[in-house]
């Protein structure tokens, strides 16, 4: 159950409230193969496709990570979620990209929201100049665009604040080093709906300054943002709305601090 | 402002807004949301693919370079895996087990090695797309694009890495005395046709294998036999002369050994015309048109399922 509170972000009940993203009912399944039956044999497989067909489909356990979630986000609005590991956070957050279809309800966007990451794209056998082109391309940049802002990315990374960096391959790369570098592909885009997993914490204290203003601009640029993180500090330094998610089901959404102050009681913090 | 909590109960503050009362989709509606995450239509599915097209490009070059980088002698084994492949073929086929009989030494050779790289096009294109969403799941719940990129990208590098095995195919045709002339232009077109029907195979090996993962264990098997019975180290008429007429028609209509015949038909000077069945390029054009279509919509039926799982 909810427990709502209305007009979250104290911008005042004028009609001017434009809703970006309105979740409805929105349930997330995930299908896991062979995680049924307790056995992972030859014969428990078998005798799973044998005893198929009536009903649900056997030998597939499913995992239900979101449960009926609704809430609507305004234009200038930014969300923090937040909740214990294997709450949901992540999961809601793909499904209002478009990326995990829902197993019922629907997500409605104004634009095309993106997470903010390019983690998967990139390929540490690759040089870090590839990287940010082929990271660029993925996000659907074109080349012209990153073209012009390829040196600030490569400077915003700091990657070549200690030697010629960016010609060697990303495996080459330093944890943190390599950190940086992907911070800097995603953050070079501007988007509409901007939705951040917990990409703050990452490289030294000084990239950790420069990624949280650069956030500060993108959340300028952008209509709405989610981020999504276990630091109640930078929720709370970030956010003026926040969704608290346990066991995939909404249990409270309202303004920063009487959320986080719920949920440090809750969690004894 | 007041707003429907989903267990039903209403909360409602003063002042009312012009909002009010409205069911989430119906407030959806009237700010022009769109579903997220829903199908295109096929024909705006094309445009966002052609809008993606240096992506599809960048990403089948990384591949292609990222699979050999770590390797001391890089790039070089581009071209010395498919010459590798050739010679262990040509070692148990040509001269182990004689399977070239009826055929000249300087005809057979290249008949081979032309037969090997023109099938392992199609079969790594097709293995590619049955693990071109199922492995790469992180990149399709990260980031927005037509899912279709990704089996066409794997099918473009194999492409390139097969223009790249073509090096090594002409320095062997020209070894065995078959020179460059005229009809070498025709293997331009034979590959476009080709790779139109590779994509078409990959992009419907790409759906299956999003939802069923184990085809990825059964496919060697079914390249495997594709291969044996598509004359890749032998002339299909040759060796069936005492069967059925029919069983060689069925064989040599296959579209792995028409792509592969024609290129060895345009190639090599001793393999006529007689060796090629009838209405070939024709045969080789509706396999590309009707596997191309068929798999491009087979693919985009599923478009918003993809990631689930």
């Amino acid at each position: 159950m909810a427990e709502h509170i209305d007009n979250p972000t104290g911008l005042g009940a004028d009609a001017a409230r434009v809703p970006t993203v309105i979740a409805d009912e929105v349930h997330i399944v995930y299908r896991v193969n062979g995680g049924a039956g307790g056995k992972g044999s030859a014969t428990a497989a078998l005798s799973r496709i044998l005893r198929r067909g009536k009903g649900e489909e056997r030998g597939v356990r499913k995992v239900h990570a979101v449960r009926g979630v609704s809430f609507t986000a305004y234009r200038g609005e930014a969300i923090g979620l937040i909740g214990t590991n294997g709450s949901g956070k992540s999961t809601l957050l793909r499904a209002i990209a478009g990326l995990l279809p829902t197993e019922s309800g629907k997500v409605y966007t104004d634009g095309q929201p993106s997470l903010l990451g390019v983690n998967a794209a990139l390929m540490g056998d690759l040089t870090g100049e590839r990287n940010v082109i082929l990271g660029g391309l993925a996000m659907g940049m074109s080349r012209e665009e990153i073209r012009a802002r390829y040196q600030d990315i490569v400077d915003f990374s700091g990657i070549n604040e200690k030697g010629d960096f960016i010609t060697l391959p990303m495996r080459t790369y330093s944890s943190g080093m390599g950190a940086r570098l992907r911070f800097a592909i995603a953050a070079a885009k501007d988007h509409d709906v901007l939705m951040i997993d917990e990409a703050l914490a990452t490289g030294d204290r000084k990239f950790q300054i420069r990624s949280e203003e650069r956030i500060r601009e993108l959340r300028k640029e952008a209509g709405t943002v989610f981020l999504v993180s276990h630091s109640n500090k930078s929720i709370r330094d970030t956010c003026d709305r926040v969704l608290w998610l346990e066991k995939g089901e909404l249990l409270m959404d309202g303004p920063t601090d009487e959320v986080l102050k719920a949920y440090e009681k809750e969690t004894g913090r | 402002m007041s707003e429907q909590t989903h267990d039903g109960a209403v909360a409602v503050t003063a002042p009312p807004s012009p909002d009010a009362g409205l069911s989430r989709a119906e407030l959806a509606a009237k700010y022009g949301l769109s579903v997220s995450g829903a199908r295109p239509s096929l024909a705006a599915y094309v445009r966002q693919l052609w809008g993606r097209r240096h992506f599809i490009l960048a990403f089948s070059q990384a591949k292609l370079t990222a699979q050999y980088s770590q390797a001391k002698l890089g790039q070089l084994w581009q071209v010395a895996t498919p010459l590798l492949n050739a010679a262990v073929y040509f070692l148990i086929f040509g001269l182990i087990l004689n399977a070239g009989r009826g055929m000249d030494k300087d005809v057979y050779i290249p008949f081979l090695v032309t037969g090997v790289f023109v099938f392992t096009f199609t079969q790594t294109s097709v293995m590619a797309g049955v693990r071109a969403i199922a492995g790469n799941l992180g990149l399709v719940r990260a980031l927005h694009f037509p899912r279709a990129s990704l089996p066409i990208s794997f099918a473009l590098q194999q492409l390139q890495q097969l223009l790249v095995s073509m090096i090594v195919l002409f320095a062997v045709a020209i070894a065995f005395g078959s020179y460059p002339g005229g009809s070498w232009l025709l293997i331009a077109p034979t590959l476009a046709l080709q790779f139109v029907f590779n994509v078409g195979l990959s992009l419907i090996m790409a759906r299956l294998g999003s939802k069923t993962p184990d085809l990825a264990q059964l496919m060697p098997f079914v390249m495997r036999t594709w291969m044996y019975a598509s004359g890749v180290m032998f002339s299909i008429p040759i060796m069936l002369k005492d069967k059925p007429a029919w069983i060689a028609d069925i064989l040599m209509y296959n579209p792995a050994a028409i792509y592969m015949d024609l290129i060895r038909f345009s190639l090599i000077d001793g393999y006529t015309a007689s060796n090629l069945p009838e209405h070939v390029w024709f045969a080789a054009l509706i396999w590309a048109v009707l596997v191309g279509a068929a798999g491009f919509v087979y693919f985009w039926k599923a478009e918003e399922r993809y990631g689930r799982g």
